[in-house]
């Protein structure tokens, strides 16, 4: 049966997470996340799982990774400044591939620029924010219903590449109280990882097995192996041997990039007729699709290829539409993160143009009509 | 006779630490203690942060974890909290634990949460050639500390007391049986535990203080440390330039897993 409630984006983060079978929370009080912490301090210990407050997001994202390790579905949530101090341990889930969810409320940046107003300045953190050569998986919902269900599918996408996934949300989208119709929780699909069906004298904890995704047994299940954050072999053990540190990253690698098409979700909105396209997503993408109805009602065939998956990149699909509409607007509220992107899918197909905000406030529609209108006229 | 290989994964030897480090001295200890109380190595979870210490959970064959540089106590709380039945401890370092671990290591204390760690305090970086650490007593030198060290030092145990662990104690590689009995009754408590082991490095602190041979270092250890029931009976004057070793602090506090697990039963309950 559909249930029908108001909630906010971060309330609906918190029950998304619930509903994909959390059992550890491990977090960190920072504006504006915070909220998602508070509602699953009071859920989590109803549902048996487990909330603990850390004494910082270092902190935080350890405890998630060696929850995970022992079984369960782990998720922490910050905002920009928070996000960095969580940058190395999200390296070392990419390499000792441990499933977990990161959400990020994006706030102003640099620094602790605006605590209380909305931003999508971390999205190249998100990608790129760990060192090293890595793949990330980075889901951009733009409305409460979409995060309720991109919650889910964050944990469902982690647990099946054991990886880590970041969900990016801003300020706007997780304060934003909205009607939402939670589907019934018989035709959700939950995928949980895969654990290892050998016996434990057989188990290699990182097998290269055909699918490039080692079955993960949890401590304390009888399977005793080393995990690490050194380069390893299959064994887990750490090697210098140039041929498995290779194969190991190109592994890593080849996980996410061989699944792209599993991974990658846009939303393509009146884009058949337009002759003009938009590229946008998180809450700057509600204004954009105001903005097209308005422009279509005077006459301008607009239509939008909303990011839905931001990483991995939608290459494909960008490539596909840049060759089929010559003009695009990216619209974001940071100063070209994902621009540059399009411009490098495109091949020099279609001319980009960023319309861009980075002062605290929304981009509203009228900007974006503004913009496309002024477009036209030279 | 005590079967070593029970509990080590031998394929992995030889011991990636220098000559004459203390460290091994350290992991036989805490296989013996495990040994005696009789865990099974299938409830075991090691947890390591970086550096020469830090390289010990890939020796024992259980469940291991080698984690990131002063983070090992955050990874072992969420196993802890997540898994209470699995008995975990952490192997850490002076740097790791107190330098860029700090922080962790004194809200674990405070917290109380179940964990063991033991903490090699070799007074300097090891594994990353011999800087001054936290614990490097004032006028030694380091390669960062070239005229010898300014700073004031940490001192370890006294750290995790005022913080609120449960059980502190200090110990040496060369005051073996007492350090095999006081990981013991670490792992035993119900509470946060601390075994701080003084483990000397020859290479990179001793070579560079001319502290002699390693069984210099260690001869110092047995002519400077005193046991912490002889203490008690020492004048501040007599106690001083020496080491207290042996168990400082043994409390009970409420701890925090069970205490989680108390609050899940009253949610259940619906109180």
């Amino acid at each position: 049966m559909n249930v029908i409630r108001v909630m906010t984006g971060n309330e609906a983060c918190a029950e998304g997470a619930l509903a994909a079978g959390l059992s550890f929370f491990a977090g960190y009080p920072i504006t504006p996340s915070s909220e998602i912490a508070e509602e699953l301090a009071e859920l989590l210990p109803c549902a048996e799982g487990v909330f603990i407050q850390m004494e910082d997001e270092l902190a935080s994202i350890g405890a998630v990774i060696g929850a995970s390790l022992t079984g369960a579905k782990a998720m922490t949530a910050t905002s920009g400044p928070g996000f960095s101090l969580m940058q190395e341990n999200i390296g070392y889930a990419i390499m000792a591939e441990v499933p977990c969810v990161i959400v990020n409320v994006m706030r102003g940046g640099p620094s602790t620029g605006l605590p209380t107003l909305p931003s999508q300045g971390d999205v190249m953190q998100a990608r790129w924010g760990t060192h090293g050569d890595h793949q990330i998986i980075a889901l951009a919902p733009y409305s409460v219903i979409e995060i309720f269900d991109l919650t889910i599918r964050a944990f469902n996408l982690a647990e099946k590449y054991r990886t880590p996934v970041i969900l990016l949300l801003d300020e706007i989208l997780a304060h934003v109280s909205e009607k939402v119709v939670l589907s019934d929780t018989a035709v959700r699909v939950i995928i949980d990882r895969i654990i290892p069906q050998e016996a434990p004298e057989a188990y290699l904890p990182y097998r290269y097995t055909q699918n490039l995704i080692p079955p993960m047994a949890p401590f304390g299940s009888g399977y005793r192996y080393h995990v690490t954050g050194l380069a390893h072999d299959e064994t887990g053990f750490p090697t210098n041997d140039p041929v498995e540190i290779e194969k190991l990253l190109f592994r890593l690698q080849d996980k996410i990039i061989r699944n792209r098409d599993d991974i990658v979700q846009v939303e393509e909105f009146l884009l058949e007729d337009a002759e003009i396209g938009i590229i946008s997503y998180g809450s700057s993408a509600r204004s954009c699709r105001h903005a097209i109805r308005q422009l279509r009602a005077q006459g301008v065939r607009v239509g939008m290829l909303r990011l839905i998956t931001i990483w991995p990149f939608a290459n494909v699909k960008v490539e596909k539409w840049t060759k089929n509409i010559g003009k695009w607007y990216v619209v974001e509220m940071n100063m070209g993160q994902i621009a540059r992107e399009v411009e490098a899918a495109a091949h020099g197909d279609a001319t980009i143009f960023g319309i861009r905000q980075i002062n605290g406030e929304p981009i509203n529609p009228e900007f974006i009509c503004q913009k496309i209108k002024d477009g036209l006229n030279v | 006779m005590f079967e070593y290989e029970k509990y080590i994964r031998k394929n992995k030897f030889p011991l990636v630490w220098c000559s004459g480090c203390g460290d091994g001295i350290v992991l036989k200890a805490l296989l013996r203690a495990i040994d005696s109380i009789g865990l099974e190595k299938e409830n075991v979870c090691m947890v390591s942060g970086i550096g020469c210490s830090s390289r010990l959970t890939g020796y024992v064959d259980c469940n291991t974890l080698h984690t990131t540089h002063g983070r090992a106590i955050t990874f072992a709380t969420g196993i802890k909290m997540a898994k209470p039945e699995l008995n975990v401890i952490v192997i850490t370092g002076d740097g790791d634990a107190t330098a860029i671990g700090g922080n962790h290591y004194i809200h674990a204390a405070r917290r109380n949460i179940d964990l063991t760690v033991i903490i090699f305090n070799n007074f300097i970086y090891g594994m990353t050639g011999g800087q001054v650490s936290p614990t490097t007593p004032v006028g030694m030198l380091a390669s960062t500390a070239p005229f010898g060290n300014m700073e004031n030092t940490f001192n370890i145990s006294g750290l995790a007391q005022a913080a609120g662990a449960s059980f502190v104690a200090r110990g040496t590689v060369y005051h073996t049986v007492m350090l095999e009995k006081l990981i013991k009754k670490a792992i035993l408590k119900n509470g946060f535990s601390v075994v701080e082991v003084l483990s000397p490095c020859p290479t990179a602190f001793g070579r560079r203080n001319k502290s002699g041979t390693i069984i210099d270092m260690m001869n110092e250890q047995k002519d400077n440390c005193v046991t912490s029931a002889r203490a008690e009976r020492m004048s501040e004057r007599e106690l001083e330039g020496k080491t207290v070793i042996g168990e400082l602090v043994n409390i009970d506090r409420p701890e925090c897993s069970k205490q989680y697990r108390k609050l899940i039963e009253r949610c259940r309950s619906g109180l």
